[in-house]
């Protein structure tokens, strides 16, 4: 199953890493630094799902998935948040901000595949 | 593994060079909480520095990086969250563990030991920080890296896939219809779809966690003619046969929370409540296959408006395609190069303009008109030449921000070494370099910046006595001036004691005891091989390796430095350097018969002397006029042994030259050939240093010319007697 992807990350490694782990399944792979990055990006494309890191300047996760909802025509696309965190806390907040599904870093490369592939498939 | 083919050993060697960056960030984000900044950016700059260290780390598995990076941000987030108010003391702490986090990133990124016990001493120190808070705040030790590498939790769906033989899964595959029975009673709200959860999803992955009997309830589905679209009829009932115990069933339902009505109960005597018209469908966990398995498609109505947004439209791979490609790329476009790749450019460039002087030369001397084709197609060629070459040194130009920021870490270290309370200030990071540059002058600036805090500044009891705050300031300048560039290391300390400098390098006779100096040239005293002032020899600066080696260097680099030193006041080292170490722009001149070339910007002036221009102040010293002042001068055939002294200099061409410490001089030069672009070409080791000569090149008619650093030359001369400087003074 053939995925496109948006990543929002501000570090260039996981970045990479996301694209070396996805890539390889065949997904298509989109890129950005940060919230405002990413909806920049998402101008353009139409994912079918869309990781986010919760810590980034500008615009950090929480603000991105809030804005990403609030466009009605994303209302429905599965947003997975990848990041450190692990408090109760932070993961109702990204849930409450609309938030699909939870991956702690560091990620398996096949378990995030999976994990897209069932958010999105 | 070094791999070069291996995609995660790129990476991570990405990782390293990501992790400077942030470490770089993380120093000016320190930087500017010391100064006060109460801008909350600053706090989530250096926390995110960290934390961004430590998710890269963890990915490879780089544990103590982890630990330290984990707990160092854990204090970070304390501070962010203005639980902790961090003092001045507490900033030192944070500053000693960016300065060990970084030691801990090379030593991850060279394989080296890790610095385990300063990693404990410093969490120790950290942590004691945090000695008030309330404990459950502060969990340093939860963070486990590498344990499980994924916690999704959305449960794995990997038992479903089990049956390819590729599925793995972080909890125990369900036993065969072992474990507990479940009811668990799912009924969604409309906002359940707005989070791009759906019941299918939900359904399924709770099915993967054992035997599973799914009913969904119809009865609250209305005719279709009262039917609204965006509200959800359905409820579904699992029969669920499992051995995970209900947290496990409740994660299932994590991201829904509130967002769907939830009951999960053992199954007991109770029987499943009576649900209308349901309809059951039987769900075997492992060979199911999604399409196969839930009811939600079922019911179209209920998720129908929902679900078609969220659907992907079908991925159309043509049209847009080479947009997205361009986006993929990310937003900015930088392209990591080999150094390897860029020195050969700069290699090759420098023989392209070789080979546009050579061009140059034959067609002058082919006598073609200026206006000719081809002499304005050369025009044109040395502009590009130019063009082209200053591009490629603008490759090579890096911000000295990095280089500073490892001299504050000196400042740090060196100023705890002696106990005293020191400042540095800098000023003009931005200022680009070449890169060789860069890195060649780490050594010499450690140097400078040591001496700075260990000689230059006083104790702050001295500091106290001559009414100075007992914090010292170190400052660090870096700024272009007139196609160089300066940097300058300067003290508000109690400056040179130049009665004790002299009387030091008369006794180890260095200067013999008559001669009267300047000021200017005891100050220069500091240059000399073995010169330490210090009375007691300090483990910081040592013996030994002085200032004389730090000249040698900056000398190496085409560059010079300078002491300015005020009693009291302080001291300031300038080092001004080429901006780069591959070109240079010339003046070529004859002398003696030889070809010479000094660089252009040293040349103020160029003077024709007259008859009366000339005075002599004693044999062999030689002052010129101008302009109702007086230059001292110097020939330059005579300076370099190219031919004897000469009785008069009328006729003969002199240029001005401007020295480091403002003062001028004048060099007597046969006649000026040209004026254009050198390639610098260093002389290698096997030459012997003879003092002047900064390196060679080769000008357009293949012919070798060295290339003269003036000042060298005249500082080699000896100095002027103290009433020929009188002289010579305001001019």
């Amino acid at each position: 199953m053939s995925l496109t992807v948006l990543a929002v990350d501000d570090s260039r490694t996981m970045r990479d890493m996301i694209r070396m782990a996805l890539l390889p399944a065949g997904f298509t792979v989109h890129v950005a630094e940060d919230g405002i990055d990413g909806l920049e990006v998402l101008d353009g494309i139409e994912p079918d799902a869309i990781i986010t890191d919760i810590n980034m300047p500008r615009m950090d996760g929480f603000g991105f998935i809030d804005a990403v909802r609030a466009q009605e025509r994303r209302r429905g696309v599965p947003i997975l948040v990848l990041t450190t965190e692990s408090a109760p806390e932070m993961k109702s907040r990204a849930r409450q901000a609309g938030a699909t599904g939870w991956i702690v870093k560091p990620f398996d490369p096949t378990k995030l595949v999976k994990a897209l592939q069932m958010v999105a498939g | 593994m070094t791999d070069h083919n291996d995609p995660m050993a790129e990476i991570k060697a990405s990782f390293f060079i990501e992790c400077e960056e942030l470490l770089e960030s993380l120093q000016d984000g320190l930087q500017e909480m010391d100064e006060g900044s109460e801008d909350p950016e600053t706090i989530n700059v250096v926390f995110r520095a960290v934390h961004s260290i430590k998710g890269g780390a963890g990915a490879f598995g780089l544990e103590e990086l982890v630990r330290f990076a984990h707990r160092y941000e854990t204090v970070l987030d304390e501070v962010r969250a203005h639980r902790l108010d961090a003092d001045s003391e507490a900033h030192k702490l944070f500053f000693a563990a960016a300065d060990h986090l970084s030691d801990l990133v090379r030593a991850s990124r060279d394989d080296l030991p890790m610095p385990v016990a300063e990693s404990d001493r410093l969490l120790t120190s950290l942590e004691a920080l945090l000695g008030d808070l309330p404990d459950e705040e502060v969990r340093p030790e939860d963070f486990e890296p590498l344990g499980v590498t994924l916690s999704l939790d959305l449960p794995d769906l990997s038992d479903m896939e089990a049956a390819d033989g590729t599925g793995e899964t972080d909890h125990d595959a369900p036993a065969e219809a072992a474990g507990d029975g479940w009811i668990i009673r799912f009924k969604p709200e409309a906002e359940l779809f707005d989070t791009g959860n759906e019941p299918q999803m939900l359904i399924r992955n709770l099915c993967a966690l054992g035997e599973a009997t799914v009913t969904c309830d119809l009865s609250d589905l209305p005719s279709l003619d009262r039917l609204a679209p965006e509200t959800p009829y359905l409820c579904w009932t699992i029969s669920l046969s499992t051995t995970s115990d209900e947290g496990e069933l409740r994660e299932v339902f994590e991201f829904v929370d509130g967002l769907c009505e939830l009951s999960i109960r053992r199954a007991g005597a109770a029987p499943l409540e009576a649900a209308g018209q349901a309809r059951t469908l039987e769900i075997a966990p492992p060979p199911a296959t999604p399409a196969a398995v839930p009811a939600p498609e079922a019911a179209p109505p209920q998720s129908a408006p929902a679900l078609t947004d969220a659907a992907p439209p079908p991925v159309e791979d043509g049209a847009d395609t080479p947009a997205r490609k361009s986006k993929e790329t990310g937003a900015k476009s930088v392209v990591r190069v080999d150094l390897e790749r860029i020195e050969r450019l700069v290699n090759l460039v420098g023989e392209l303009v070789i080979n546009q002087a050579m061009l140059s030369q034959s067609l002058g001397e082919a006598g073609l008109s200026p206006h000719s084709d081809a002499m304005n197609g050369l025009e044109e060629f040395q502009r590009l030449t130019r063009d082209i070459q200053d591009s490629v040194m603008m490759i090579r130009a890096q911000p000295v921000k990095s280089l500073f920021q490892r001299m504050s870490r000196i400042v740090r270290e060196s100023s705890a070494a002696v106990r005293k309370d020191v400042r540095l200030v800098t000023e003009g990071e931005s200022t680009e370099v070449d890169k060789t540059v860069i890195e060649r002058l780490a050594d010499p600036l450690t140097h400078m910046i040591r001496n700075s805090v260990d000689h230059g500044l006083e104790s702050p009891d001295s500091r106290r006595a001559a009414g100075k705050p007992p914090q010292g300031t170190v400052r660090l300048t870096a700024a272009h001036r007139s196609g160089r560039v300066v940097i300058e290391v300067s003290d508000d300390g109690g400056g040179i004691d130049r009665k004790k400098v002299h009387q030091v390098a008369i006794s180890k006779g260095l200067v013999p005891p008559d001669l009267p100096l300047s000021d200017n040239e005891i100050d220069n005293l500091l240059f000399l091989p073995g010169f330490s002032t210090a009375s007691q020899v300090s483990s910081l600066s040592g013996r030994g390796v002085g200032m004389d080696v730090v000249k040698t260097s900056i000398q190496s680099l085409g560059g010079r430095i300078s002491i300015q030193s005020e009693r009291g006041r302080g001291t300031t080292f300038s080092i001004s350097l080429p901006l780069t170490l591959a070109v240079l722009d010339g003046m070529v001149v004859n002398v003696a018969g030889e070809t010479l070339v000094l660089p252009l910007n040293v040349v103020v002036e160029t003077l024709s002397l007259g008859p009366d221009d000339v005075q002599m102040l004693r044999p062999g010293a030689h002052v010129v006029r101008v302009r109702g002042g007086f230059v001292p001068l110097y020939d330059l055939g005579v300076m370099l042994g190219y031919r004897p002294a000469r009785d008069t200099h009328q006729g003969a061409i002199v240029l001005l030259i401007s020295l480091d410490d403002g003062n001028r001089a004048a060099l007597v030069i046969d006649a000026i050939q040209d004026q254009r672009q050198v390639v610098i070409k260093g002389l290698d080791d096997s030459f012997y240093r003879a003092p002047g000569i900064a390196a060679a090149t080769i000008l357009g008619d293949g012919q070798i010319a060295l290339i003269l650093d003036p000042a060298d030359i005249i500082a080699a001369e000896g100095p002027l007697r103290g009433a020929e400087l009188a002289l010579t003074q305001g001019v």
